[in-house]
Formats: structure tokens, C-alpha cells, sequence
């Protein structure tokens, strides 16, 4: 059976909803404590939304120092499939992962919401089971979400085609639309909407679990490559 | 030697800053009506133990560029004070 590593620090609050996503669709889900400096022998690994070490000096600043990020690093740079949600993105921009930045919100706004996300790439570890100009219904939640990079990390985002989610009505100023990205080697993505509440559609939607079922595909597919 | 530290962290120039907007809009409100330019950072202070002023300005060029900014949106100014010149 798959196993996803969900990292839990102090300050994480949606562990339990990301742990539940992947049981529900037939994965085994373990929770990974910060402190640990391993992520065991997991298929893939969610760094989940929330306030981790409460936020302090910036999103995701002191998380970088966890022991567990070591590991998360170790684990990507291997090939790893590591997707981090909301303030998990936040994390792994902060832990040099992911290129760019998150800054407050236009407008200064907390967004909490429902939006339309157009898939742009299927070429990711969180897209693999979609298609491409899909739209997906997925909850947005957070303050501090407005993507923001370099000219010159933009440039190279557009034309290695690593902007793998786009707003289609763009909530809170992120540049190019840009809702989620993947790193050079397309199996680490961040995103700011979160697909593990939106897996049912008594939830609102369901179109969460097409992202969440590439990620458990890139999993296995991975775990059956490293066992041959 | 000992050094007395201020390490102010803002937006870089271009970034959006929306509490300093914020803050612009309101000022006016209250009767000011000639305030331009707010940006809003933080400021870190700290005392610090080295061999010598460029030696400490080494030092906390460092802790700016990997944790006390993220230097993708923020520009930091350091202001270092020798607290015990005599020793």
C-alpha cells in the first residue's frame, strides 16, 4: 500500500484533513513529527497547511530549521514526491525547495473561498491524472498567498512549464495567475488552494481528489520503480 | 568585542505593500494630510559578541541573507554600535 508522510510542526492544523484525503482514497497515511529527522519509508510526503512555529519572523522561516526538513530535502532531491499545501507551500519557499515567495494578500485581504483553478500542465507530481485546461472547484484559505518570484525565476517558471496551477480569477495578486508551481525537477509542488477539502461532494467538491490521485500515482509509481 | 545591533527588515522597492498602503489611506482621516511613502518592515535587535565591527558586519550579513529576511521581497538596513570600545 502507498504510504504518505504528512509532516506535522507545531502551529500545523490541517494534518488530520490531508491524512484523512489520502485514507479515503485508499492510501495509507503517517503522520510525521517535526522533531524527527526522517521521513521513514514513505512513497510520498505532504507538508500541510497551518501556522507552523506560529508564523514567526516569516511563514515557514523557522520550519526550514526542523530536523524533519532535512529529511523532506533528502527525500525530494531522491525524487521524492513532496507537495506542500497553503502554509506548507510557504515552507518549502522558505526552505529553498520551491523558487519565489508568498507575500500578504492584495489588498490585505484573508481570502477564504472557493475558487477555479485551470490545471496548465500535467507534466507534475500533482497533476499526472489530470488534464490539461481542466478547471477544478478547490477551497482557498489564507493571508499571506500572493506568489511572487524574480523576472528572471518567471521566465524560467513559463518556459520550463513549471506553473502547474493557475487562478481563473486571480483572489489575491499572485503574479501570472500562479496558484501552484513545481521545482526543476517537477516532483516537488507547492499550491496555495487546498484539494484535501475538496475530496466529496458533500464538501462543496470533489475535484481534489484528481490532484491528491496523481500524487498517490507518482508515489507508486516510484515505490515500483525503486523495488524492480 | 561587544556590539549593540538594529537590523531593519522591509519590502524591497516594487514589492506591494499592503499595510503601508493601508496605513497611507488612513492617515489622512485623522487630519495628516501630507504623509507619502509609508512602508511598513521590522526591526531586530540584538547584541553581538565579535572579534572586530567588520567581522560582526560579516556575521550578520550572513544571518540577514539565510533567516532574518527573505531577500526574494525584503531588503534589510544594519546599523552596528560598539557598546564597549575600551576593551
Amino acid at each position: 500500500m502507498t504510504i504518505v508522510g504528512v509532516v506535522v510542526f507545531p502551529g500545523s492544523n490541517c494534518e488530520q484533513d490531508a491524512a484523512e484525503a489520502v485514507r479515503a482514497l485508499g492510501a495509507h497515511a503517517e503522520v510525521l513529527w517535526h522533531g524527527e529527522a526522517t521521513v521513514g519509508d514513505v512513497d510520498a510526503v505532504i507538508v500541510p497547511g497551518g501556522f507552523a512555529h506560529g508564523d514567526y519572523l516569516r511563514p515557514g522561516a523557522i520550519a526550514r530549521f526542523s530536523p524533519v526538513m532535512s529529511a523532506v530535502a533528502a527525500f525530494a532531491r531522491d525524487g521524492g514526491p513532496v507537495v506542500g499545501i497553503c502554509n506548507g507551500f510557504q515552507v518549502l519557499t522558505e526552505a529553498g525547495l520551491l523558487p519565489g515567495a508568498l507575500q500578504k494578500n492584495r489588498g490585505l485581504a484573508f481570502v477564504c473561498d472557493t475558487v477555479s483553478l485551470r490545471v496548465e500542465t500535467t507534466d507534475s507530481v500533482l497533476t499526472c491524472a489530470a488534464t490539461t485546461g481542466d478547471v477544478l472547484r478547490i477551497p482557498i484559505n489564507h493571508f499571506e498567498g500572493s506568489y511572487t518570484c524574480s523576472a528572471e525565476t518567471l521566465a524560467a517558471l513559463r518556459a520550463e512549464d513549471r506553473v502547474v496551477l493557475r487562478y481563473v480569477d486571480n483572489p489575491n495578486g499572485s503574479v501570472d495567475d500562479i496558484a501552484g508551481l513545481c521545482d526543476a525537477g517537477r516532483n516537488v509542488v507547492g499550491l496555495m488552494p487546498h484539494p484535501e477539502r475538496a475530496i466529496s461532494d458533500l464538501l462543496g467538491s470533489s475535484d481534489g481528489v484528481v490532484l491528491l490521485r496523481s500524487l498517490l500515482e507518482a508515489a507508486s509509481g516510484r515505490s515500483s520503480r525503486l523495488a524492480s | 568585542m561587544r556590539f549593540e545591533v538594529l537590523v531593519e527588515v522591509s519590502l524591497r522597492p516594487g514589492v506591494a505593500d499592503p499595510q503601508g498602503q493601508t496605513i497611507e489611506r488612513s492617515l489622512p482621516t485623522l487630519g495628516f494630510a501630507g504623509v507619502h511613502g509609508v512602508r511598513v518592515g521590522k526591526a531586530i535587535r540584538f547584541e553581538l559578541e565579535a572579534l572586530d565591527e567588520p567581522a560582526a558586519r560579516a556575521e550578520i550579513a550572513d544571518m540577514c541573507d539565510r533567516f532574518l529576511s527573505n531577500p526574494v521581497i525584503e531588503d534589510t538596513r544594519v546599523t552596528v554600535t560598539a557598546t564597549d570600545p575600551a576593551r
